[in-house]
């Protein structure tokens, strides 16, 4: 057993842990005071907090000090089971909240397996990755990696908590880390963008923008920027007077289709050769992007005949608010615009300690929770967001340093996951607050009230202490 | 995995690239842009809801009986009052200043919770007073007239029937969160039953608030305006003019009436009398205490919500019993002399001829006979024991219905009870009972109860000749048809063919004219009525007066019961109640040899008769 160096503990995590630990209660006293006063009853949430922080660093305590840290890689897989089986069971017999059915509720507590899932999820990634012969080359590594990361993803979504999901696709960048190929990254996002075009304009907008992005990449592939990038954006830009044409009289033929389907056979058929062409003299880059190009103009149709065929009408209002492409003041649109007005009338300094209106007058629903941003935005300004952000930034960046210093892999992943997790929710639920990003409910780490978020960041940070303790340096 | 160590720096890089995305717009938001920078005070949209129109309720022949009529919430906004002139204020609404100050202290304590919302400060002030709010509006800053309806209704009856509607409470609200606060929703009665039919959909206005905290214009447009969707009407069953006759004739009395029309199963008039005035109904607020404390429990719907003891119409069912398990026929005599005495247990009945058969066992109530029809049914030797006996006695009369909810559409419908085995064998020890120790069945009294709404079902199906529809209150439409259990037609287990004779006896009740018949009273000129009297006996006080009847006998039009609690026999006040509802329904008017038995019902009240607990 390495020798615990107690100087080897890493204060600088632990004091940004402490002040967002301890700013968080201050925003969230100031959300939910009442006006009479404060009182010493547990149905007020800041006496429940200090409850909550208080057992969270018992928590922390007994993980630095007193649980050896060659437990976790040894319990990953009975834990990971047993968060999974909790997650689908939570679906079934827990308590609904804001209609997602994710709470377990035990007495007056109540706890969201969401929450820890994470930590199950991060060890056993750290597992399965730190093992020496761990290739993502390998078609079983793969896979049991994508296995690990989907099974709890879709009991999330089975309880309907979008924004938990969402998380483990922070996870990716811990496989990037380890060696995944970077062009799933690149390709999820490029699928994204389609995505939002499709339904944010149109097929055809889409459909120009995949054009245009396949052919600067064929030139760069080519070595031809010079030729290919002008030509690229000449064709595009011509192709974009095809609706208009299509009003002219002598092409009326044209209107026997949709611009789009024009698009599509024009684009479609010139990849398909193309490929073909490439294929015969053995340009794989050059081959395997016309074959990207036509998966791509298929994502643009299935979107758009998911959207109007499958899906039934509630679902596609759903979609259309979080695009923006409807809005909904009764709904998102109203929290969005509200906790717009929170953040901004902050102004440089904010309004003080207590002295948030917006936010203490109960226009921004979930306050203490997954609107909390809006209080800091408030009552501290820029400045008090600025620190926020900051602390989280440090926070991050610390940890993958200090995870790129451990000898042992298990460590490094580990930490890696941490840094991701944390990632993952402080950009959803920032950008969330300050309209960057549709209302996907998740906590802001270590500032939101609530308990499971709480314990689940102070378990999944400190078992990283732990094993930065116990470091065999380079 | 050292060789992809220099992808840590990609990672960090987008990383620092998103946070400085974030700081960006928090820096456009926070200090950039002045649109989000306006104060606290003038934000916020305003949402006002439109609240639609109830559906009305319609009788079966189309006559609106419960209507809407235009009132008014008083709303107050909190955050925008200022000083105002309170005395005025309370002129107009005929309030209390203690009220004000009171409501004002609420808003107060709770300000943090109430922010810019509108609340109800007065509920269904009158056009008059509204108007007079109106005109001086500008003296009352924060207070505006939202317009809702409340109800009203024509015909003068119905109150239990209707039910009535209440603003949704706190409680209620977290049962069902599509209510909001300010809502109404139907709390009994019909209101109750069809309230996913009647309540309609809310539409809202919103608004935008300009820098001077004024309504300023319709946020973008009205785009997002929704217009309200009115209720439905809903036709019921009941036939007005019919059900304001019966309140009639049942006030001063303590019991139910209801009338059905056989052939269809739908519910005609249903009075439970003391009932709620229709004229309470709408402002149920203001009278809920009166109501509630009202010793004869004006609230209670007793024709489906109180089981008594049936009393003599059960002879009935037992006949039907008798006669379907071959231990009777119509012909077969018993002799009765005063009472069925075996032992030391008697029977008693009144003086009448003897031997008889069962026709004249109908006609005139006899006690002994169904003694003897009713142990022949339970000490058949086709079965081995008593109890055996008995299970086949109780599967026929839940096959009438009876100890077992009809399933009609009226809220908080009792099953009543019918003993079972288990509950003699407690009684009497396992076994231990014989068809002499539960005799009381024969006549219907003892252990069974039912509800005025099962005898009720019991006249049309014994009009029916064998079956009966469901009771209901809805009426079938195109617009809203009728749940499918309705349209199903329920057997008896006993032939239809027994039912003529029956229907024989029921006939001599009323229009035997040699003497002896116990329901003479109900003869109605014109018209072959069919009844059979009950009085039951009943631990407080005098015998309740039971009546069922249908007519005309070989097209049964309507089928109804009276029960008149502590009313006596049933010729006394069951009788004449019931007929004269029929002959109403019939004929449209009562006969003038008949007026002055209407009158003596109307005149008559045997409140001081019941018992109450005050």
């Amino acid at each position: 057993m390495p020798e615990l160096n107690y100087k080897k503990l890493d204060w600088v995590i632990i004091g940004i842990y402490l002040l967002l630990v301890v700013f968080g209660w201050m925003n969230i006293f100031s959300s939910s005071v009442s006006e009479d006063g404060f009182t010493f009853s547990l149905k007020e949430k800041y006496v429940m907090d200090l409850i909550w922080v208080g057992s969270a660093l018992v928590i922390g305590i007994l993980i630095l000090f007193v649980i050896p840290s060659k437990v976790y890689p040894a319990i990953s897989w009975p834990f990971y089971a047993l968060m999974v089986f909790l997650l689908v069971a939570v679906a079934f017999v827990g308590v609904e909240v804001n209609g997602s059915k994710s709470w377990f509720a035990i007495g007056p507590f109540r706890l969201q397996p969401a929450e820890f899932s994470k930590i199950s999820t991060a060890v056993l990634l750290a597992y399965l990755m730190s093992k020496y012969d761990f290739r993502f080359s390998n078609t079983r590594d793969a896979l049991r990696i994508v296995l690990v990361l989907a099974l709890p993803m879709l009991a999330i979504l089975l309880e309907k908590e979008t924004g938990s999901a969402l998380v483990y696709l922070g996870f990716l960048l811990v496989c990037y880390r380890e060696g995944m190929t970077g062009w799933i990254l690149v390709a999820g996002l490029l699928a994204i963008l389609l995505f939002i075009l499709t339904l944010i304009f149109s097929p055809f907008v889409a459909i120009l923008v995949l054009i245009a992005i396949t052919g600067i990449a064929a030139s760069f592939y080519s070595r031809r920027q010079m030729l290919g990038m002008p030509l690229t954006v000449a064709i595009v830009l011509l192709l974009s007077f095809l609706p208009r044409l299509m009003r002219v009289e002598a092409f009326s033929f044209l209107t026997r289709f949709d611009p789009e389907i024009w698009l599509a056979l024009l684009a479609g058929g010139t990849a398909l050769v193309l490929a073909i062409l490439y294929w015969v003299r053995r340009q794989r880059a050059l081959r395997n992007l016309m074959l990207a190009f036509l998966v791509g103009l298929g994502l643009i149709f299935s979107v758009q005949m998911v959207f109007e065929k499958v899906l039934k009408e509630h679902q596609r209002a759903r979609i259309e608010v979080l695009l923006g492409i409807k809005e909904d003041p009764m709904g998102v649109g109203y929290n969005v615009h509200q906790s717009l007005v929170a953040i901004g009338s902050g102004g440089i300094a904010g309004k003080g300690f207590l002295g948030g209106t917006q936010t203490r007058f109960n226009f921004v629903p979930e306050q203490s929770t997954d609107f909390i941003f809006c209080t800091i935005g408030e009552e501290w300004g820029f400045f008090g967001t600025l620190l926020v952000l900051i602390a989280y930034l440090t926070l991050i960046l610390r940890l993958i340093g200090s995870a790129e210093k451990q000898k042992d892999s298990f460590a490094r992943i580990y930490g890696w996951c941490v840094a991701m997790c944390l990632l993952m929710h402080v950009v959803i639920n920032i950008s969330m607050t300050i309209g960057l990003m549709p209302v996907i409910g998740i906590p802001l780490p270590l500032l939101s009230y609530g308990g499971s978020s709480l314990w689940a960041f102070t378990i999944l940070l400190f078992i990283y202490l732990r094993l930065d303790m116990e470091k065999k340096s380079f | 995995m050292g060789s992809f160590k220099s992808r840590r720096t990609v990672v960090a890089a987008a990383i620092i690239l998103v946070f400085a995305v974030i700081a960006f717009r928090l820096f456009q938001v926070q200090i950039l842009d002045k649109e989000y920078r306006i104060t606290a005070e003038n934000n916020a949209l305003k949402y006002e809801t439109i609240y639609p129109a109830r559906g009305r309720i319609l009788d079966r022949n189309g006559q609106v009986i419960v209507d809407n009529k235009i009132s008014y919430d008083i709303m107050v906004t909190p955050f925008d009052v200022k000083e105002f002139d309170t005395l005025a204020f309370c002129r107009i609404f005929d309030l209390d200043t203690a009220f004000v100050k009171d409501k004002f202290r609420e808003y107060r304590l709770y300000r943090r919770k109430i922010g810019y919302q509108s609340l109800v400060f007065k509920r269904q002030v009158t056009s008059e007073q509204y108007n007079m709010f109106i005109e001086k509006s500008f003296l009352f800053p924060g207070f505006t007239g939202v317009p809702r309806t409340s109800r009203s209704y024509p015909y003068e009856g119905g109150g239990n029937l209707f039910g009535y509607i209440s603003e949704v409470d706190a409680d209620y609200i977290k049962d069902h969160p599509e209510y909001k606060s300010g809502d109404y929703v139907g709390k009994t009665g019909m209101e109750e039953a069809y309230e996913t039919l009647l309540r309609g959909e809310k539409g809202y206005n919103i608004y935008l608030r300009d820098a001077h905290n004024r309504i300023k214009e319709h946020y973008k447009d009205g785009e997002y305006d929704k217009t309200a969707v009115a209720g439905t009407d809903v036709t019921t069953t009941i036939d007005g003019t019919l059900q304001a006759y019966g309140e009639q004739l049942m006030r001063g009395k303590v019991g139910s009436l209801v009338a059905i029309e056989p052939a269809t199963g739908e519910i005609l008039t249903m009075v439970s009398s003391p009932g709620i005035d229709v004229n309470q109904l709408s402002d149920i607020s203001k009278y809920y205490k009166d109501i509630v404390t009202d010793p004869y429990k004006p609230m209670f719907n007793r024709a489906v919500m109180s089981p008594q003891p049936p009393g003599s119409v059960f002879k009935l069912v037992n006949g039907l019993i008798g006669l379907q398990e071959g231990v009777l026929t119509p012909e077969t005599l018993y002799g009765c002399h005063r009472g069925y005495v075996v032992g030391n247990l008697r029977v008693g009945c009144h003086g009448h001829p003897s031997p008889i058969n069962m026709y004249q066992s109908i006609m005139m109530s006899c006690n002994a006979y169904y003694c003897y029809v009713f142990r022949s049914i339970l000490d058949n030797p086709k079965y081995e024991s008593v109890q055996q006996g008995f299970e086949r006695w109780k599967a026929y009369t839940e096959s009438f219905g009876f100890g077992t909810k009809l399933g009609t559409d009226i809220p908080g419908e009792k099953a009543g009870t019918m003993p079972t085995v288990e509950r003699y064998d407690r009684l009497h020890g396992k076994g231990r009972w014989r068809s002499i120790s539960i005799i009381s069945l024969s006549i219907g009294q003892g252990e069974i109860g039912c509800t005025p709404m099962h005898l009720a079902n019991l006249a049309a199906t014994i009009a029916n000749r064998g079956w009966f529809y469901t009771p209901h209150l809805q009426k079938d439409t195109p617009a809203c048809p009728i749940d499918d259990r309705f349209k199903e037609r329920h057997y008896t287990m006993v032939d239809t063919a027994h039912f003529e004779e029956v229907v024989k006896g029921m006939e001599l009740a009323i229009n035997y004219t040699g003497g002896g018949a116990t329901a003479t009273v109900a003869r109605i000129p014109g018209i072959i009525a069919c009844g059979k009297t009950g009085t039951a006996q009943n631990p407080h006080g005098d015998d309740h007066s039971v009546f069922i009847t249908f007519a005309p006998k070989d097209d049964p039009k309507i089928a109804v019961v009276a029960y008149v609690e502590n009313g006596g026999f049933g010729a006394t006040w069951a009788a004449p109640i019931a007929s004269l509802l029929v002959e109403k329904y019939l004929k449209g008017e009562i006969s003038p040899e008949r007026k002055a038995l209407e009158k003596r019902v109307f005149d008559g009240n045997l409140m001081h008769k019941v018992k109450v607990r005050r």
